[in-house]
């Protein structure tokens, strides 16, 4: 038997978090930085596997590699089955890279209180918030390598509950009617995906009875060979089941709302974990359920889906716009993004689902740069209110070139990451569906109103009232900026490796679900795509 | 020679051929109940409190041990037969449930044990949580006295385990009289354990008069129901009332005369149901269970949902499953109706709760309404389903009621939900060991909750029910509402000034919270083994 390194690569953040949760209270400052640098080490040594992994994945090889195959509820037949194809294998990188970012950026987060006479508060804050963070991780990590539809939405599930106490528990605003609004806003990111995972609970007991057997890749051969065989009607229904909780989880117009609650109570830290790598587990689950289980339901609500996805484009980036509250803004330009990711991978073209993939990972470490840099100012001054800011550039430099950089990214600059990845979603849209290409590409124009305008207002012009005293990037948060942002310029310029390792899969995907790209018709696209 | 002509015209009456190894597991409960019931009349009042919990644990511990045995030597499987001249079946279903009573009963008996959490009497003698005195007045002198020289109604062991004993033979039951004969055993015990709280006793009086009188009233129902069935299949034996309804039974003229009557049979079986679906707390007939669960003591409520809704659903299964299957097209429409009533209803009025307990009763409600669907599913996933359902609830249940006896303040319990607020701040591990019992009952992954609802509406859907699996995973989001609401309130609120105190146990009731933990997580993450038990023993013999 050889290393089950998938394995490895869960269990390790996992038992971090036991034994990080298991660390006594501090009582110092020494012991309270052990409380925090255990955590990390887990996470970076995820991380390395996460490499490691990735570098014995064979682009060219099997669908599925690394595979591990375990009995598991043999009743149902379910088993814990994992591998990963490149897809996976890449958002795997994606989660264990952001992991230890999202930590250091949240160094100072969950502190044990201090009192006058130097007495630290005993309680096991600081060691929950870190442990939370490593389930989080560890289910993440484990629901992109399942390989076996009930093992997925176990870990689907679950994760919602790290994450509820995660958002619930830690905000910046602690006290009275603050503190209400956050457990409002964590039950709601309960309750919506919740509701969406039990729709799918009853999608998952449905397919059940038609396969009599969860594995992936057992269903989609025997789809592929025809001796298993869907009515339409009962195809419709479950891809519907499955698909509206991905498109709670992505989230897809018009399930987003719980998304700026969420992102808005949250740390910045934490807001980073549900965007960049929480929620990118819907959109891989769709791409690796929704499409392989039920190609020919994809097909028929792909304009359907297009559609929705286009509305949350325009609709997150306007809203965007208009908000006074530096989260909420990047939550609504987060909905707008997610709408070009569920577009680049409904179009069903190798363009386009090359591109949502890439999308993923790019839009993982430009929200991450921009947001954990917008934490650290909003930590400075205590305030989300983009008002309470003006003329940042003039007190801290640093900062506000990070923060412009993160922002430049956002708003697909070439030569940064999403630029890459967005380009490849449009055209790969533009292939099939020109008008919905074309409406789409409003949202990078609505994009850079929202990026210059919020850059502007905080950071150019005289200097606001308070904010006076806001100090420069310290170094321990200059170590979360500046690889994220080499990231974003290795991406940006040279995105090979990672298309290398995409593409094949993508292929994989497509040809599962019977399409192949349309013929360039050049002329006839421009004319309306027949 | 009058004698010989009497005997020629009297056949001999057969004596009645016991199986006692078969029924050992019952005879070792009511051998000790009926011991106990000696050593309150014989052992001294200060040894009484020791005897008593030891007569109860060897007796449920004997009672465990001979099930294994039973089941080890292939009574659930091959061997698996009607004893005592028809009456009692013994067989995988009984010995499984019968199983899951013993060990719940096991965890009840520790937590009726608990001396700690009370404060200590006038005389210094520690305490537990049930009246010193039942017969006292409320309020009067006498009690007043009682309470203070430390007096203890050591009673509520044998009582418990008569009622144990009932619930063992009421899923095993295999005729109608024999099942009304259990329902009564074990209903009769419980209505006076309900009246036995030490606190607030005008309200668990309250209580136990609620439940006994419509508990008569469904027992009533029962008996009639028994009545009619009996007056059209001629037989109270449920393979003969099967062998009738399916036409298979030979005919005689008394029965030629009843059998077209159908009336008989089906209000005779709807009776019969309504008895049964009054034990489950199914709504309509649910009404019971809030008063009831909040005026019990708290060690007895735990007990009471567990156990009682392992035994009833038991029956249930054993008299649809085995007795009336040949009317599966007329009862099933109904279980139709009374499980999505009883699951939607059960969720959306649990949303209002403010106690802690009667949000557990209505709670209770909805998984009833969770386990008829598993009910419904007629096939023999069903069956499994459902036992494996029991199994999971039913530890889930202990252990939620006794961290609730842990949550004092100067007034006893404090079971008003604006009292846990701040709760994870102030005792952090038992807040997350009651979030976690709340999370199973929502159903999330990796707990007993979630396999079992998945075990059960699997078979729902494989038996063609979708339709209530839908209406089942969406009472389950409102659930989960609910059960979130108290976790916020914990975590999330701010602890009250004058919130109530976290009592610390004795190992008794630390064992029962951390056995129904364990199990939780256990069935959630590993149910593998636990599955293949339940699905093994789910054929009923008839």
């Amino acid at each position: 038997m050889s290393f089950p390194l998938l394995t490895v690569t869960t269990v390790v953040p996992a038992v971090g978090a036991i034994l990080t949760a298991a660390l006594p209270p501090a009582t110092n400052t020494r012991s309270r930085d052990r409380n925090k640098v255990v955590p990390l080490a887990f996470s970076l040594a995820t991380l390395v596997l996460a490499c490691v992994a990735i570098a014995r994945f064979q682009p060219h090889g099997a669908r599925f590699q690394l595979t591990e195959n375990h009995s598991w509820i043999s009743q149902f037949g379910i088993g814990y089955s994992v591998g990963v194809d490149g897809i996976a294998v890449v958002l795997i990188l994606l989660t264990t890279v952001l992991v230890p970012f999202v930590m250091l950026a949240s160094w100072h987060d969950a502190d044990p209180v201090v009192d006058d006479s130097g007495t630290f508060e005993r309680n096991r804050r600081t060691q929950g918030f870190f442990a939370l963070i490593l389930a989080v991780e560890a289910m993440v990590v484990l629901s992109f390598e399942a390989t076996d539809v009930f093992l997925f939405y176990v870990f689907f599930e679950a994760m919602l509950i790290p994450m509820y106490f995660l958002i619930g528990g830690f905000g910046d605003r602690t006290k009275g009617e603050d503190a209400k609004q956050r457990s409002y806003a964590a039950v709601k990111f309960l309750l919506y995906n919740l509701l969406g995972g039990l729709v799918m609970l009853a999608a998952v007991i449905g397919l059940y009875t038609k396969t009599h057997t969860f594995d992936l890749v057992s269903i989609t051969t025997s789809l592929q060979n025809g001796t298993l065989h869907f009515s339409p009607v009962v195809e419709n229904a479950l891809f519907l089941g499955f698909m509206f909780a991905f498109a709670v989880k992505a989230p897809l117009w018009p399930l987003h709302t719980w998304l700026p609650n969420a992102m808005g109570e949250a740390t910045a830290g934490v807001a980073v974990l549900i965007t960049a790598v929480v929620d990118k587990v819907g959109t891989y689950a769709m791409l690796r359920f929704c499409l392989q289980l039920f190609p020919q339901a994809s097909k028929t609500f792909a304009p359907a889906i297009l559609v929705l996805s286009v509305i949350g484009i325009i609709y997150g980036a306007l809203l965007a716009v208009g908000q006074k509250d530096i989260k909420r803004l990047v939550a609504y330009a987060s909905i707008s993004h997610f709408g070009f990711i569920i577009l680049g991978i409904f179009a069903l073209t190798s363009q386009g689902q090359s591109g949502a993939t890439l999308y993923m990972v790019n839009h993982g470490v430009s929200t991450a740069a921009w947001l954990l840099v917008a934490g650290f100012l909003m930590s400075r001054r205590g305030s989300r209110l983009i008002a309470d800011y003006g003329g940042v550039q003039k007190v801290a430099p640093v900062l506000a070139g990070t923060f412009l950089i993160g922002g430049l990214a956002i708003l697909s600059l070439p030569g940064l990451g999403p630029f890459v990845s967005e380009f490849l979603v449009l055209v790969g849209t533009f292939e099939r569906y020109p008008a919905l290409g074309i409406v789409a590409t409003a949202g990078i124009v609505l994009a850079a109103l929202y990026v210059l305008v919020l850059y502007q207002r905080t950071m150019t012009g005289p200097v606001k009232p308070g904010n006076e005293a806001v100090g420069d990037l310290k170094a321990r948060e200059l170590v979360v900026v500046a690889p994220l942002i080499a990231l974003l310029l290795v991406l940006g310029i040279y995105p090979k490796p990672i298309t290398d390792i995409v593409n094949p899969s993508v292929n994989q995907t497509l040809s599962q679900v019977g399409r192949t790209d349309p013929a360039p018709h050049v002329v006839n696209a421009i004319g309306g795509g027949q | 020679m009058t004698g010989m002509t009497l005997a020629a015209a009297i056949p001999p009456i057969p004596a009645p051929h016991i199986e006692y190894l078969q029924l050992s597991p019952m005879l070792a409960v009511f051998g000790a109940a009926l011991v106990g019931i000696l050593a309150e009349a014989f052992v001294p009042r200060r040894h009484r409190y020791a005897t008593q919990v030891g007569i109860a644990l060897a007796g449920l511990a004997a009672s465990f041990g001979l099930i294994l045995y039973l089941a080890q030597a292939g009574y659930a499987t091959t061997k698996a037969d009607l004893a005592a001249m028809g009456a009692v079946a013994v067989d995988g279903p009984s010995l499984f449930l019968q199983g899951v009573i013993t060990l719940v009963a096991v965890v009840a008996v520790l937590q009726f044990a608990e001396r700690r959490l009370e404060p200590r009497s006038g005389a210094g003698a520690a305490v537990d949580a049930f009246a010193p005195e039942a017969a006292a007045v409320p309020g009067s002198d006498a009690e007043r006295r009682a309470a203070t020289s430390g007096h203890a109604t050591t009673e509520i062991y044998p009582l418990t385990m008569f009622a144990v004993g009932g619930m063992l033979l009421f899923p095993a039951a295999s005729d109608l009289l024999t099942m009304f004969v259990a329902l009564e055993v074990f209903s009769l015990p419980l209505y006076l354990m309900c009246a036995l709280a030490r606190r607030r006793r005008l309200l668990s009086q309250e209580a136990a008069v609620k439940y006994f009188l419509l508990g008569a009233f469904s027992s009533a129902f029962f008996l009639f129901g028994l009545a009619l069935v009996y007056g059209y299949a001629g037989s109270v034996q449920f393979g003969q009332i099967a062998r009738v309804v399916e036409g298979t039974a030979t005919v005689t003229p008394a029965l030629a005369n009843t059998t077209g009557n159908d009336a008989l049979l089906l209000i005779g079986l709807a009776m019969l149901g309504v008895g049964l679906l009054f034990k489950v707390g199914a709504v309509p007939f649910h009404m019971w269970t809030p008063d009831v669960y909040q005026g019990a003591p708290t060690p007895v409520t735990g007990f009471m949902a567990a156990a009682t809704k392992v035994a009833a659903f038991g029956a249930m299964l054993r008299l649809l499953y085995v007795a009336f299957p040949g009317l599966a097209w007329d009862w099933r429409p109904v279980l139709w109706g009374v499980a999505i009533l009883t699951m939607v209803a059960g969720a959306v009025i649990a949303v209002t709760q403010t106690d802690v307990k009667r949000l557990l009763a209505y709670s209770s409600v909805a998984h009833a309404g969770f386990i008829l669907t598993g009910v419904i599913a007629l096939n023999q996933h069903g069956i499994g389903a459902v036992l494996f359902y029991l199994a999971a609830y039913s530890f889930v249940t202990l252990g939620a009621f006794a961290v609730v006896t842990l949550v004092r303040d100067a007034d006893g319990e404090a079971t008003h939900l604006s009292r846990w607020a701040g709760l994870g701040r102030r005792s952090p591990l038992l807040a997350a060991v009651f979030a976690l019992f709340l999370l199973a009952f929502a159903g999330i992954p990796l707990t007993s909750g979630f396999t079992g609802k998945f075990a059960v509406f699997q078979a729902a859907a494989s038996g063609g029910a979708m339709p209530l699996v839908i209406v089942g995973v969406l009472s389950s989001a409102v659930a989960a509402f609910f059960y979130i609401r108290v976790i916020v309130l914990m975590f999330f609120s701010d602890p009250r000034a004058d919130g109530p105190t976290v009592a610390v146990p004795s190992a008794l009731t630390g064992t029962a919270i951390a056995l129904g933990a364990v199990v939780t997580v256990v069935l959630g993450v590993a149910p593998e083994y636990f599955l293949h038990l339940a699905n093994q023993a789910s054929l009923l013999v008839r």
